[in-house]
This record gives C-alpha cells, structure tokens and sequence, in this order.
C-alpha cells in the first residue's frame, strides 16, 4: 500500500499488504506462514507480523503480511487487502489493520456481516464462499482456499504456493492432494476479485533465510558462543527459548527451564562464573525479577547476556503485544552504581548479529549485557538476506593456571582483569556480591570500594566498540534518532522523505549503554537538530539521550506507546514537520 | 582471596597429593562470633574433602547470604557467594555448565527455606548430582535476632514480640517430598559424625541435604543444650521416602545421621558426545 500522507508522497514499491484474519484455531496464522514461505520461494522479500487477542484458543487472530520485491522489515500505513475467514471479534483489529477506500475486503460468505469499522473506510467488500469451497473438496481446509486467494491476489506462482505446502506437510498423501486443490480453488475465486497491488515477477533467489526476531536472537547468542541457557517461560520471549532448546542440545549445550527468574538469572551467573558463556531469555516482568542477579554479575564481575523481549507494560502490561518502555529500567534499574552494557538489535536480521556481540561484549568485558528486543521483531517473521557471520565469538580474560600474584579484581589500565576459572589450580577466589579489595576479599574500606567502582566503570567505558555501536546513513542538518524496531519503519519514512528533497541524517543506535558522547558527536556533525523516535510513552529514549549526550539544537522527540506498530506515513510526517522547525524557535519539544 | 595453598599436584610431584582439612582452609579469618556452631561445620567440610581426597580447586562451594553463607571463602576451594536466597540456583548452574566439578551448597535456614524457598522445592525434585548443607540455629544472625522459617511460634523477638505464632517449617520432610535423594541430620558439635556424613551425602548420586543443627550462642544461647538432646538415629536409614517422612515427622528433631538414602535417577548432565557445528543450525532458517 502506498498511500502516505499528502505532504510527502511515497515512492511506489511494489508488493503487497495482506491482512488474513478470523477467530483463533480458523488456521489464519498458518495460511500466512504459508504465504510468507511461498514468497521466499518465489524470490520476492517480506514480514509477517502475528496479532492476537489473549486467549489461548478461540480468540481473534490475524496474520499481517507484507510481501515486496525489496527487503521489508516494517508494516506499509495500511493493507491492500483483509481477507477474513469468520468476523468473529475481527473488529478489535480495526485499529491494527488500517484499510482505505482503495483496499479490497474478502470475507466469507457464509459468515455474515463485515464490522462497520470496517466498511467505513470505503473499502470494497467481496464475499467469497470459501467455507463451501473447501466442503466441495474432500480432506480440504477453508484456510487453504484462502491461501490460494491470497496467493494469486499476491502474484505468486501456483509452484511457490505447492513447494511451500509441501515443505510444511506432515499429514498422507491424500490430504496434502486435496489441500493444493484448495489452494487451486482460491487462485481460480480470485480471478474474480480485480487487482490489487502484487508483487512483479521474480526470481527465485537462493541463500535467503526465513526466520523470526526470536529464532535470530537465539542463533546469534549460539553464534557468539553461548553454551548454557536457564529461563522461565514468558511472552514474547518463549519462541526464543523454544528454538534453543535442540538448537543448544545438538551444539554440546545445555538449557535448563528454572523454576523462575530469580533462579533464571543466577543459575546463569553460576554457570558462567564456571566458564561457559550464558544467556537468559525474558520479557519486562522477568528483567524485573532478575535485577539483583543482574546486580551480582556486575558486582562480581561475571558475564551473562539477558534479551528482553518487551512487551506493553508497566507490571502485566499487554503481554503480546510491543512496546519499547523498558528502556529506562535496562539502563539504570539496578541499584548501586552498576554500569552494565545494553545493546538494541535494529531488525529482525540484526537479531543475529547484535545478540552475537552482546555475548562478545558480556566476555571481553566480564560484565552483564542486556539486549532489547520487543514483541515486534521477536515473534515477526521476515524473509531476509543470510546474515553474514561477523566471526565474533565471545572470549574472555582467563587467568594462567598458578599465576603468580594472582588477584581476581586487579586494579588493571583497562579495568579488565583475569578470572579464574574453576578446575584450574592456583586460581581460586570467591566470587561475591560483597565490595571486595582487589583479591576479592569482602571489604567495606572506602579506598576499596571507591577502586572497584572505578575499575567496573573504567571497563565499559575504556573499551573499543568499534563501528557497530551505531549505524549512521546519509547527510542533513535534522537527524533521526531511535533503536530497536522503531527503526524498520523508520528508514521507510526516511527513504520517502528523501525520495520528496529533504536532508535527513538516521542514527540506528545499537549500543545504549554505556553512553558514548564523543561517538554520537561525531555522528552528528554538521547536524543542527536532532529529533527522537521511540514507542513508548514517557519519552525514555529522548530524556536518556538529553542526560547523557550533547545534543545539538533543540532536541525533539517523537513518541508514543504501543502496542500499534508505527508506521511510516506517521514518521515521515514528524520527520518533515521537525524538518521544517530547524530555523524556527522552539514552542514544545516534548509532543505527545 | 582464598589461601590457594594447593600441595603439589600429581604431575608435578610424580606421586598422589596427600591432602590434609588444612589443606582446605584459607586464610581469611570467619566473622563468626565466637563459641559459633558454624566454625565446627568448616571444619567437618574440609575434613570430608579431604576423606574423598578432592583437588581444591575442583570443587566450588555455593552461598547465599547470612552468618552461614559466609563460608566459602573460608575455604581454599573456589567461591561463590551470591546473593540471598539464591545459592541452589547459582550451584546448580554451576554444576550444570561443568559437570565434573564437585559442588556444595551452603547457608542457612533463612537463606534456604525463606527467601530460597521456592528454589529448595525444585533443586530437590530436579535431584541435580550436588550437595546442600543447611547450618540450622531456628534464626536470622546476621540482622541480630529475628524469627526464621524454623523458629519456634513463641520465641519472642523484637520484630515478633511475644513470638510469630506460625509453626515451624520442617526441611527434612518438604526435602523428602520434593524428591531429594539423599536426606540427614547432623550436629555441628560432633564434627566427625558431621564429616562422616558429609562424605557419605558427596559420595550420593542426585540432590543431597544435610540440615546441620548449628547453635546460634549469641542470639539462640539456650542452643547450647543442643549437645544433651543429640543422639543417633535408632534405626537404620532407609530408601523409602514415605518411611523416612514418618520416622522424622515423628521423631524428637535430635535424630542424627543418615536418615535416607534414595535411588532416584540424578538429573541427566551429559552433554551431546558428537556436536554439530554452528553452520549446520542454518539449514532450517532456508528459505
């Protein structure tokens, strides 16, 4: 869909937006796999965003598929298409699935009524009889009609759709015939829908993948060399945890479903004090739970990665559903002074890569790293590019066996020093929680503490980054600032105002903690304005920024909470309003 | 630091390491008060080290917090002492991560079956191959005399004057059915027995607990008839648990020894002997 808004007119891209919807168990979240899947078959990119109301079976769902001849990890403004196969509470989408007079509505005939919210937008509405399609077809299901609807209004060829089934059959012979004739079935009702936006025609392209924010995550922690996971389950963060299960099994590892967080988070301290890099995988409740653990391994020096994956909050929250308003608590909630790392992936590919360097940067630097993901990459599923493998692999400093004078907390240059590992002789020490002098016996001295305050701070921020802690594209005096999954639709809003002339700089920040001043500086030069993107509601990201950088300019901020996912006619809007505050004296830098 | 007074090792000597209790000991001076029940069990600990010959440096002894907790830096072994409630949970992870280390727990009753409630319940049932040691003295030491989970209803405190009046927690018998493989009670004034049944709780396969009545002389004076009341179990331990539970939900808590001794299958711990590697996860994200 291509709509914007009329001030900055998108660039055509050719693809589509489907929303497949209905009540829980009607199979929606299947057709659309399915239809992701034949996509990657047929050599075109896209995502597929998973919404549901909260009950575990019977309630609403719906697949947002977005499929495009060019990489895609964000939602279009609107969908092209709702295809629906009952309207069972498909209303309470109405705010998630935003159609327009140009969009096309396939309901089921057999089901009634198409919500008004609904017809409002002036959408077109065709019934279709897919029930009745699928009962005409022995063995069939009505979802897989609507896959070939889906398919055909897509412009997938009928070998993408077949292969895709095929790969994902696990029933007879029989019934994987009867339901490619459904899927037939559909292409052929579709025919009589008139277009809508499809896809061009592609090429099959190898060396894509096909995996979720949560899959990428749990594969680049394996990546960077984690060997022991232990976590209690929580949304949105179980898939990640479920991947890793037989993932770390077939790698020599171990993972281990604890008891709860508090046991998460110090089983993987104790494991990682033992020598094997660990990770724990939670979500906003969770990270609460685990902060004294989280305490302890900056305390005593211990390296452990913690993704969270968040999630509406505070407490319960909307627990499927994404927002980025942990910010502030994985930045500063721990009490003490406690400098720990905290790095944010910037899309569902760079799940791999930036959970690959967490567990690189917990290694090297001894030191607790918290990755934020959010529901909105960790449960999508995106047909991506293979992410190239950076090689970073987590190593961390190891005492000698009897090394002379060995002291576990050594006031070193780098504030690193080695730790000893247990089974190595003359190396032993006590690991503790306790302020320690230098040998790691616990002391209270003021001399002792003031040293390993500066030692555990000296590390983090002495320590070379590199170019990942940011990725920084093109020129302008007005820069974007933002992390995590803000940053999809964001470079899409980008790309379109940019298409209209105006001079936009993006700063993606992947490294959030320890703040980096003199980076961002350099980042921003020739900048003049800053302005800062984020889903949540208090700010977070633009008062942290304001606490801990100089900003050029009057900083703005754009944010606002989920669990809708931004999208970019709404960012490119803000980005060219902020754009044309840069010569006008500043009213309110703080819009809600 | 610990004292990593090791003796030499095999390679180096030609010959097999003769280890000493001693040996065991670091050189940091226990903040324990004096006359403590607690210095009797360090004391028990080393010496059943040393009765299964162990390397120092394989072993790791796990704390929480509290007077008890602070032990194993009193050790020559590597250390970790964590953060209050959590010592079976970062054990566990221990013994998870590198199998082949010899881990022991340690703490109090506060530690354990308070705040760590929750986690004595699952490390019992998941019957890991670790051991746990509780240092029980029926109260909070190290914040100066509050009421624990073993406390007698009506001992009166300052938080809880005239008493809580909520019964005791009975640890052995939550231990026995939550699957614990391995149950009994010790007395830290009797540092032999004590050894001899900490050797015995090592030596057994799956999640072994040792509850050890330990005198708190400073806040608990009245303990110190403790050493009247003790007196072997008069029977024999036993591998059934439901007999167990009876035998010590009867008995007058001064039973000492090995109370059960179970066959349960200690959590598996072994690691794929043939790993793929990393690359080989890719195949299932092709599109």
């Amino acid at each position: 869909m291509t709509t914007g808004s009329m001030d900055n007119p998108a660039p055509a891209r050719a693809g589509l937006s489907i929303a497949l919807a209905g009540s829980g168990g009607s199979g929606v979240m299947t057709a659309g796999t399915l239809l992701l899947a034949a996509a990657a078959k047929a050599g075109a990119y896209g995502l597929m965003v998973r919404t549901s109301g909260p009950q575990i079976r019977g309630g609403e769902a719906a697949a947002l598929v977005r499929l495009s001849a060019t990489p895609a990890e964000s939602l279009d403004d609107g969908f092209d298409v709702l295809l629906a196969l009952d309207w069972q509470n498909v209303q309470r989408f109405a705010d998630e699935i935003p159609l327009s007079a140009a969009s096309l509505i396939v309901g089921e005939a057999a089901e009634g009524e198409v919500p008004a919210a609904f017809l409002a937008t002036g959408a077109r509405h065709v019934a279709l009889p897919m029930k009745a399609t699928a009962k005409g077809i022995a063995g069939s299901w009505t979802n897989m009609v609507a896959l070939g609807v889906a398919g055909a209004l897509a412009g997938l060829p009928r070998e993408a759709l077949a292969a895709a089934l095929r790969e994902s059959w696990k029933r007879d012979e029989k019934s994987y015939e009867a339901n490619l004739a459904a899927i037939d079935a559909g292409m052929a009702a579709a025919g009589k829908l008139g277009a809508v936006p499809s896809l061009p025609a592609l090429e099959p392209k190898a060396g894509r993948w096909l995996i979720s924010g949560n899959e990428a995550a749990g594969f680049g922690a394996i990546r960077g060399g984690v060997r022991f996971v232990a976590a209690y389950p929580i949304t949105p963060a179980t898939e990640l945890l479920e991947w890793m299960a037989p993932a770390l099994a077939k790698v020599g590892g171990t993972l281990l479903q604890a008891e709860d967080e508090l046991a998460s988070i110090n089983m993987i301290v104790g494991a990682s004090y033992a020598g094997v890099p660990s990770l724990t995988a939670t979500a906003g409740p969770g990270l609460a739970l685990m902060t004294e653990g989280i305490g302890l391994a900056v305390s005593a020096e211990v390296p452990v990665v913690v993704v969270d994956v968040m999630r509406g909050g505070p407490s319960t929250g909307i627990p499927a559903k994404s927002e980025q308003s942990d910010l502030s608590f994985a930045v500063s909630g721990l009490h003490g002074d406690a400098p720990r790392v905290v790095v944010a992936p910037t899309s569902i590919t760079d799940c791999v890569a930036a959970t690959q360097w967490s567990v690189h940067l917990a290694e090297a630097l001894q030191s607790p790293v918290i990755v934020l993901s959010d529901q909105f990459m960790g449960q999508s599923r995106a047909i991506v590019d293979r992410p190239a493998d950076s090689g970073v692999v987590g190593r961390r400093l190891v005492a000698e066996p009897n090394a002379p004078d060995f002291k576990r907390y050594r006031d070193t240059p780098s504030g690193i020093s080695p730790m000893g590992i247990p089974g190595v002789p003359g190396t032993a020490y006590t690991a503790d929680g306790l302020e320690k002098n230098e040998l790691g016996t616990p002391s209270s001295g003021a001399r002792d503490h003031r040293v390993q305050l500066d030692k555990r701070a000296r590390k983090l921020a002495k320590f070379d980054y590199g170019a990942a802690w940011a990725d920084v594209d093109g020129e302008g005096e007005l820069a974007v600032i933002a992390f995590g999954s803000s940053v999809g639709p964001l470079r899409e809003a980008i790309a379109r105002v940019r298409a209209s002339g105006v001079k936009v700089k993006l700063v993606a920040m992947r490294l959030l903690a320890p703040a980096l001043p003199e980076k961002l500086d350099e980042a921003l030069e020739g900048v003049r304005q800053v302005l800062v993107v984020e889903q949540n509601h208090g700010a977070q990201f633009y008062r942290y920024l304001r606490a801990w950088f100089d900003l050029p300019g009057r900083p703005e901020s754009f944010h606002r909470p989920g669990p809708l996912p931004f999208r970019p006619a709404e960012l490119a809007e803000a980005i060219v309003a902020a754009a044309g505050r840069i010569s006008q004296p500043r009213h309110e830098a703080i819009a809600s | 630091m610990n004292d990593t007074a090791t003796p030499a090792s095999v390679a180096e000597t030609g010959r097999p390491a003769v280890r000493t209790p001693a040996n065991y000991k670091s050189a940091t001076k226990p903040i324990w008060c004096p006359g403590c029940g607690d210095y009797s069990v360090l004391s028990s600990i080393t010496k059943a080290f040393s009765m299964l010959a162990l390397a120092p440096e394989e072993v790791v002894v796990v704390s929480g917090i509290g007077c008890s907790s602070r032990i194993p830096a009193y050790t020559s072994c590597y250390g970790f002492h964590g953060v209050h409630g959590r010592a079976l949970a970062a054990g566990t992870g221990v013994k998870l991560a590198r199998p082949e280390l010899t881990v022991l727990v340690a703490g109090g009753d506060g530690d354990g079956y308070s705040i760590g409630g929750n986690h004595f319940l699952h490390a019992c049932r998941r019957n890991v191959d670790l051991t746990y040691v509780v240092m029980d003295n029926h109260v909070y030491g190290m914040t100066k005399g509050q009421p624990s989970p073993t406390t007698e209803p009506d001992w009166d405190s300052k938080l809880a004057p005239g008493g809580t009046g909520v019964r005791a927690f009975h640890p052995l018998v939550i231990a026995l059915a939550s699957g614990a493989n391995f149950v009994a009670r010790a007395f830290s004034g009797d540092p032999n027995g004590t050894a001899d049944i900490l050797a015995q709780a090592i030596r057994h396969p799956g999640f072994s607990f040792v509850e050890i009545l330990s005198p708190c002389v400073t806040f608990r004076p009245e303990q110190r008839t403790w050493k009247e009341n003790v007196h072997p179990a008069p029977v024999a331990e036993t591998d059934d648990p439901a007999r167990a539970a009876r035998r010590v939900m009867t008995d007058d808590g001064f039973n000492m020894g090995v109370l059960y001794a179970g066959r349960r299958k200690p959590y598996p711990l072994g690691r794929r002997a043939d790993p793929v590697g990393v690359a080989e996860l890719e195949a299932e994200f092709a599109a």
